[in-house]
């Protein structure tokens, strides 16, 4: 299953490069480049390099204890009175310089813009994460940086702003649809047509056209992999279920990838659910859309009858985009890898829970991921393992929690 | 022959690009018309208009917050057929609506239409799987973009299976933004021409008569979109009077310019 995509870029039906003429010949320099990278041990060394002096890799991974007594505890014996709630590990990207993931996607990326002699970075960004991340990849490598970033956006999440102004990106308050990432995204490619030349897009997670799902996908591979070899040192063997929430699916993708070819091991992306699917404001393209075609690529997709896209809704800035990866919807239907739906009132409460429990703040976006625990925790027996991706920390979303609690700050 | 064949023959043709559901849209295509365009090009709105610049953009979200369809487009292309029996009506648009309920219903209703050819923004050469053997088998022409980036190597491609006319995307960029210096066009056209057996329209930042007439000497044909667009956004519903107006002066320039 990790052969994927085949050399058109496709996962099944999904993926591609739906893009316009203009930027066609770029995409398929870049994956060209690509190519050669994967071949030159001297990329590969200079990622790992940065990966663990720069953004302190190998991330640990942590044994939580409290939160796995608090499930055993909740979870009912199986139907032969066997104990039920597995042993849970985090895996800890929240601990990565910049606090999240989305780094280990950006130090590839700016090493194959340098590659190819560009000399300009443009990204566009929801929460701000992935701009903080590429602003801080720019100013390590000298480049100029110009984020896209909704004008709504921009609003919500003054601390990001700040932060990317501070580490010398330009960032662009995007005024045109709903002012929010998919918009961002829209002006972010509007840019790169115009400026192909001399510029390089780096796209934030595991979406947009061949090769960037399967570039980012491999970027942030360093987590499954980490996970394997650390499991394999811990417990002496592979995990029974592995947990990530999806947005884009980047941070998702990476920990999954490398343990699809191994059937034991059980795989749940976790989509956001808003404020419930049948309340029509949520974020779960594969629970609640269909596939069609935006922003380069075949993918599940929150659109209406005619293909016009519609609004996402999720309390995680992070996952408050109307798609995801194309390789998340072809493991959705090849059955691989199990898509749950989790609300804003069930983040929230694991949210909260994570910080009493393990005395981690964890991003509302991994918060989703741990609210499935209730669930999958009650399917596993007592000596099973079960592995949380831990995305991001959640020092960035206490003002949105203070507001949905109605603390006032 | 077919309408393109018709159009393309007299000269050079005066492309003029709406969008559908933007104001008055029957009445204003009638005025492009009587304005002298040569080929109409009717913009399906979409959330998303990657490849558009602000004045289109506003168009797209204009249109759809009106609540314009699908449904509806097809309605305005076939009256303008039944209207205007001979002048080619291009649908351009972006891939999601135009594939959502497969692409042999939308080449169905496109030729049920009476439409002549369709320009997909998204779907390049090497996706044409997605809509070009549908459109084909409906006799529909899938119209081609070609553009600065756009080199000898990949040009065979993005000519084989288009039709109708190619479109010379001339600046590197979004729609109705700056025009491309005349010397790069007169070099890109040429090599075009030399590849391509089918007409080849220059589009992308082309506001005046001026700039159309210079187009017009060495291209089969120029598209004006935005600074006609923008006309609907001034003049909302009594947008007619002001198109026919521009239409008329942007038709001379081209029609003279040979």
């Amino acid at each position: 299953m990790r052969m994927l995509p085949d050399e058109t870029g496709h996962f099944g039906r999904f993926g591609g490069r739906y893009v316009a003429e203009t930027l066609m010949p770029l995409i398929l320099d870049l994956e060209a480049e690509y190519r050669k990278a994967r071949q030159d041990p001297a990329f590969q060394a200079e990622f790992d390099d940065l990966l663990k002096h720069f953004v302190g890799r190998p991330s640990p991974l942590y044994h939580a204890p409290r939160m796995t007594e608090h499930f055993r505890a909740l979870a009912p014996a199986g139907p032969n009175g066997e104990k039920r709630g597995p042993k849970i590990y985090f895996k800890r990207e929240d601990l990565n310089h910049t606090g999240a993931h989305k780094i280990n996607n950006c130090i590839g990326q700016i090493l194959l813009a340098m590659r190819m002699g560009k000399t300009r970075i443009i990204a566009e960004t929801g929460a701000g994460q992935h701009g903080v991340a590429t602003a801080t990849v720019a100013a390590r490598f000298g480049l100029p940086c110009v984020i896209f970033m909704g004008a709504k956006d921009v609003e919500r999440q003054k601390p990001n702003v700040f932060r990317m102004k501070l580490l010398g990106a330009e960032v662009v308050p995007v005024t045109s649809g709903a002012e929010t990432l998919k918009d961002a995204m829209n002006e972010a490619l509007r840019d790169w047509v115009a400026n192909v030349h001399d510029t390089f897009y780096i796209i934030g997670t595991a979406a947009g056209p061949h090769p960037y799902p399967e570039l980012v996908r491999d970027f942030q591979s360093v987590i499954g992999t980490e996970t394997r070899e650390q499991i394999m040192e811990l417990e002496g063997r592979l995990p029974d279920m592995l947990v990530a929430a999806v947005g884009g699916g980047s941070n998702a993708i990476g920990m999954f990838h490398p343990f699809l070819d191994d059937p034991e091991v059980a795989m749940v992306g976790i989509e956001a659910a808003g404020h419930g699917i049948e309340s029509g404001q949520h974020a779960a393209s594969l629970t609640g859309g269909r596939p069609g075609i935006l922003h380069g690529n075949k993918t599940y997709l929150l659109q209406d009858e005619d293909g016009q896209i519609t609004e996402a809704h999720s309390i995680s800035a992070g996952l408050d985009y109307p798609g995801l990866g194309p390789e998340h919807s072809w493991l959705h239907e090849s059955g691989r890898v199990r898509y749950v739906p989790i609300t804003d009132d069930e983040a929230l409460e694991a949210f909260q829970l994570c910080c009493a429990l393990e005395g981690i703040i964890p991003a509302l976006e991994s918060a989703h991921a741990l609210a499935a625990l209730p669930r999958l925790t009650a399917e596993l027996d007592k000596d099973s393992i079960l592995v949380v991706n831990v995305s991001g920390r959640g020092d960035k979303d206490i003002f949105t929690v203070a507001d949905a609690l109605g603390v006032e700050l | 022959m077919t309408r393109f064949e018709t159009a393309f023959a007299k000269g050079p043709a005066l492309v003029c690009f709406i969008t559908a559901g933007d104001g008055d849209t029957a009445a204003n295509l009638d005025a492009l018309v009587e304005g002298g365009a040569d080929v109409i090009e009717l913009g399906m709105p979409f959330t998303d208009p990657m490849a558009d610049g602000p004045a289109i953009q506003e168009a797209n979200l204009r249109s759809l917050a009106k609540g314009t369809r699908t449904a509806d487009i097809f309605r305005i292309a076939a009256a303008f057929r039944a209207r205007h029996p001979h002048v080619p009506l291009v649908l351009m648009g972006y891939a999601n609506p135009m594939t959502i309920r497969g692409p042999e219903w939308f080449a169905a209703e496109c030729a049920k239409a009476g439409v002549d050819g369709v320009i997909c923004v998204d779907i390049p050469p090497e996706e044409d799987a997605e809509l070009g053997p549908a459109l084909r088998g409906k006799g529909v022409s899938l119209i081609r973009l070609a553009t600065p980036t756009t080199d000898a190597a990949r040009l065979p491609a993005v000519l084989r299976g288009s039709s109708g006319f190619l479109y010379y995307v001339s600046v590197a960029g979004i729609t109705g933004m700056q025009q491309a210096v005349q010397t790069s066009i007169e070099e890109a056209v040429a090599k075009l021409k030399a590849a391509s057996a089918i007409p080849v329209a220059v589009g992308f930042g082309v506001r005046t008569p001026e700039q159309a007439s210079a187009i017009a000497r060495v291209a089969d044909g120029v598209v004006v979109g935005s600074a006609l667009v923008d006309l609907v956004k001034q003049h909302g519903d009594e947008a007619a009077g002001p198109l026919r107006e521009l239409t008329s002066a942007l038709a001379e320039a081209v029609h003279s310019a040979r």
